[in-house]
């Protein structure tokens, strides 16, 4: 049974066993709402539940695990001698499901039956030539061993499947059953509701956490392959960054920290006045009206996606600045050589981040209360000297957070430092050079033909995990200064 | 006509440090202030009494231009601070304030350290010459705000880390080390226990000497253990000004005696 009629049938289940619950709720108490523990609705919500939620886990966790259970079986059954030189075993294993949902398609166009799907045998039938006839091309003979693993494959599947089906079912009507049996007007219904509900809270948060253990494990695991076949001092401590696919690459992190922090200071250097600026403007100088419309203008900059913020970097800030530091330029110095560089990254990067920086500011600066604005302008405060010697050390720790987290974000930018940084891994301080930055290198590296096996690959996870590192370090760092400060503060 | 005779017989004792006259408050539509005149008398505790939102602490605001910080609000009428209209465009509020001080409702002590709070002050308008003479301006306010004993050993720490009562009192200081004219207080007592109300009350007492002092209560005991005249606020009108004896034992108004005796407001 296909999972969409699965779950539409516990659908249909718990929505009967919603109204049954009420109503047996209703009957006991002979309905006198007054007489019954909860309210009727937690009664149906209690037998609806009960029969819904460990069903549709079940489910969900069965979908997970029986495609791996059958291919680590069907994995087994491959003589070694099948896979070819050159090629692997999940090569193999995707032929296999390839053939499987061949099948699967031929039984269902009418081309083969079922019978003859799970009987048939390369020795006597053209089962690629079979395949093709109904859209599904494969590359080569089907072998006998593939065609068998494939067959078998499928029966397990569908064994499982009839199997999930049944224990869902039973488990949903079981769940149905108990709960319907409990209900009656002195049963708990509204304490079990609850309690049910915050379980799924509680599921909710694990998954996000879980998730996220998941993705920095799988980066770890992936480093650590990376330095199985690299060794770690030159990732650390070497000072060259030249991947070839031969071999014998220096992959380095230096040159490329080098250019991402220095992007990012400029990006900083760019957002963090302007946006402090103007959030100051905005929070204490500005009239309701100038606000309501200057506010939603600067956050439109932040709806802005990153792609085209790098088009404005390439197309227009690149240019502009080579038309004045370039070649024969207006300030006759040509010290710049191409359009992408870090200060072309930095300058749109930090454009970026004005928005980001402005928002978080001026909700930090609203909210420190208007009575410490009252007090200084009753001591005869101007409003400037308010703002700089009240307002701002109030605001600060909220501030310097902000800045972090505009930080963390220039770091860890993407699409701009692709289009505007440039792709040359070099240690300089000229702004005017093209440099390159981590996560333009872990794109490059990761797209186009990859093998996951080799370091130039490998690396990318390693960067990926640095720069996680690294970003980590800075919200833990924001988050102490805000901490800080506020002990001292209120 | 009355009232302007009772009126020129206070001239003999106080010179008039501020005179309002027919001063009009508007927030947005609605009329808070109606016509309001009121003369308040230099080195006098003048009390501001009237059950909640009659408009005493809008009047208060009005008289060192706090309600400017308020975009829909809309002032009427003459306020002569020494002959002065402050209200006049060659004013700056900003000098007006520190000529004015303030003490909240609540207490809000910046978050700095003591000696901080109450240098703010003397250093924005540039009172001291030097760090002595700064050190001596924030003991001499310390001192008269009666919380120098208290504090005078952790001048640096946060001032936010004082009790309400010890809060109030830092403010009072910092008020005071600006060397302010006039002092109004909004309510300074509401947030205090008895024992600090009792502290603050004393010092409003000691601070008569050198200021005019506007205080607003809700406590009818309070205006009348401290002040000398009483104004009695009412929906927005001025009801009865005059002697604080007076207005206590003997009012003019009926709907002052009913507030104090307790029936309206």
């Amino acid at each position: 049974m296909p999972v969409i009629w699965i779950v539409t049938f516990l659908l249909v289940l718990s929505i009967a066993g919603y109204v049954a619950g009420r109503a047996r709720a209703f009957q006991s108490a002979s309905g006198d709402v007054r007489q019954m523990h909860s309210l009727p609705g937690y009664y149906g919500y209690n037998v609806a539940l009960t029969s819904l939620v460990p069903a549709l886990l079940v489910l969900a966790v069965w979908l997970l695990v029986q495609p791996m259970l059958i291919e680590s079986r069907v994995a087994g059954m491959l003589p070694a001698e099948v896979i070819p030189e050159g090629s692997n075993q999940s090569l193999v294993m995707s032929d296999v499901r390839r053939v499987a949902e061949g099948l699967d398609i031929a039984i269902e166009r009418g081309v083969m039956t079922e019978e003859s799907a799970s009987s048939i045998r390369t020795e006597f039938t053209d089962v690629r030539g079979r395949l093709g006839e109904v859209g599904v091309a494969l590359g080569s003979d089907v072998r006998p061993e593939v065609l068998r693993a494939a067959q078998a494959y499928r029966s397990m599947s569908s064994k499982g499947s009839l199997a999930m089906t049944i224990v869902v079912g039973l488990l949903a009507i079981g769940g149905l059953a108990l709960a319907f049996s409990r209900t009656n007007k002195d049963f708990r219904a509204r304490n079990v509701v609850e309690r049910g509900v915050m379980a799924l809270l509680i599921l909710a948060a694990c998954i996000a956490i879980l998730t996220t253990i998941g993705i920095v494990l799988s980066m770890l695991f992936e480093t650590m392959n990376f330095f199985r076949l690299h060794s770690w001092t030159d990732f650390f401590f070497g000072s060259t960054w030249a991947p070839n696919f031969r071999g014998d690459s220096d992959l380095s992190i230096l040159p490329l920290l080098w250019g991402t922090l220095y992007i990012s200071f400029i990006a900083l250097l760019v957002a963090v006045p302007i946006g402090l600026f103007a959030a100051i403007y905005l929070s204490e100088y500005a009239s309701n009206a100038v606000r309501s419309v200057a506010k939603p203008l600067l956050e439109i900059l932040a709806g802005i996606p990153t792609i085209v913020y790098g088009l404005f970097a390439l197309l227009t800030v690149g240019p502009a600045l080579m038309k004045v530091f370039g070649q024969g330029g207006m300030a006759g110095v040509g010290w710049m050589s191409g359009a992408t560089s870090v200060l072309t990254a930095g300058l749109v990067m930090g454009i970026m981040l004005i928005p980001f920086v402005s928002s978080l500011s001026d909700d930090i600066i609203n909210s420190v209360p208007q009575a410490m604005r009252d007090g200084s302008l009753g001591l005869g405060a101007t409003q400037s000297e308010t703002v700089r010697q009240v307002v701002m050390p109030a605001a600060l720790p909220g501030i310097v957070g902000a800045i972090l987290l505009a930080a963390s974000r220039a770091i860890g930018e993407t699409m701009i430092v692709v289009m505007g940084a440039g792709a040359v891994a070099k240690f300089s301080v000229n702004p005017l050079e093209s440099m390159t930055t981590i996560t333009t290198r872990i794109v490059s590296q990761l797209t186009g033909d990859t093998d996951f096996a080799s370091p130039e690959t490998l690396v990318a996870f390693a960067l990926g995990l640095t720069l996680f590192v690294l970003t980590l370090g800075l919200n833990i760092l924001a988050l102490y200064i805000v901490r800080k400060y506020r002990e001292q503060y209120e | 006509m009355n009232q302007m005779t009772a009126l020129e017989k206070d001239v003999d004792t106080n010179e008039i440090k501020i005179n309002a006259s027919n001063v009009q408050v508007f927030y947005g539509e609605s009329h808070a202030i109606k016509d309001v005149n009121v003369q308040i008398e230099d080195k006098t505790v003048t009390a501001f009494i009237g059950p909640s939102g009659c408009g005493k602490s809008t009047f208060l605001r009005c008289l060192n231009r706090m309600n400017d910080t308020i975009d829909i609000c809309r002032v009427e009428g003459e306020i002569l601070l020494d002959g002065e209209n402050i209200y006049d465009k060659k004013v700056d509020p900003v000098q007006l304030r520190a000529k004015v001080g303030m003490v909240f409702q609540k207490p809000n002590p910046f978050p700095k350290s003591i000696y901080d709070n109450v240098a703010y002050g003397p250093r924005i308008h540039g009172l001291a010459k030097n760090k002595a003479d700064l050190d001596e301006i924030v003991e001499r306010a310390l001192r008269r705000g009666a919380i120098w004993n208290e504090v005078k050993d952790r001048l640096h720490a946060p001032g936010t880390g004082l009790s309400g009562g010890q809060q109030q009192r830092l403010c009072i200081a910092r008020a005071v080390a600006t060397e302010p004219e006039v002092l109004l207080m909004d309510e300074p007592c509401s947030a205090l226990d008895p024992i600090a109300t009792a502290q603050v009350e004393e010092l409003i007492d000691e601070l008569k000497q050198n200021y005019s002092v506007v205080i607003v209560t809700h406590s009818m005991q309070q205006a009348a253990r401290v002040s000398q005249k009483t104004a009695f606020f009412h929906l927005g009108n001025l009801v009865e000004f005059g002697e604080t004896g007076q207005i206590f034992t003997n009012p003019v108004d009926p709907r002052t005696e009913s507030y104090i005796t307790g029936r309206i407001g």
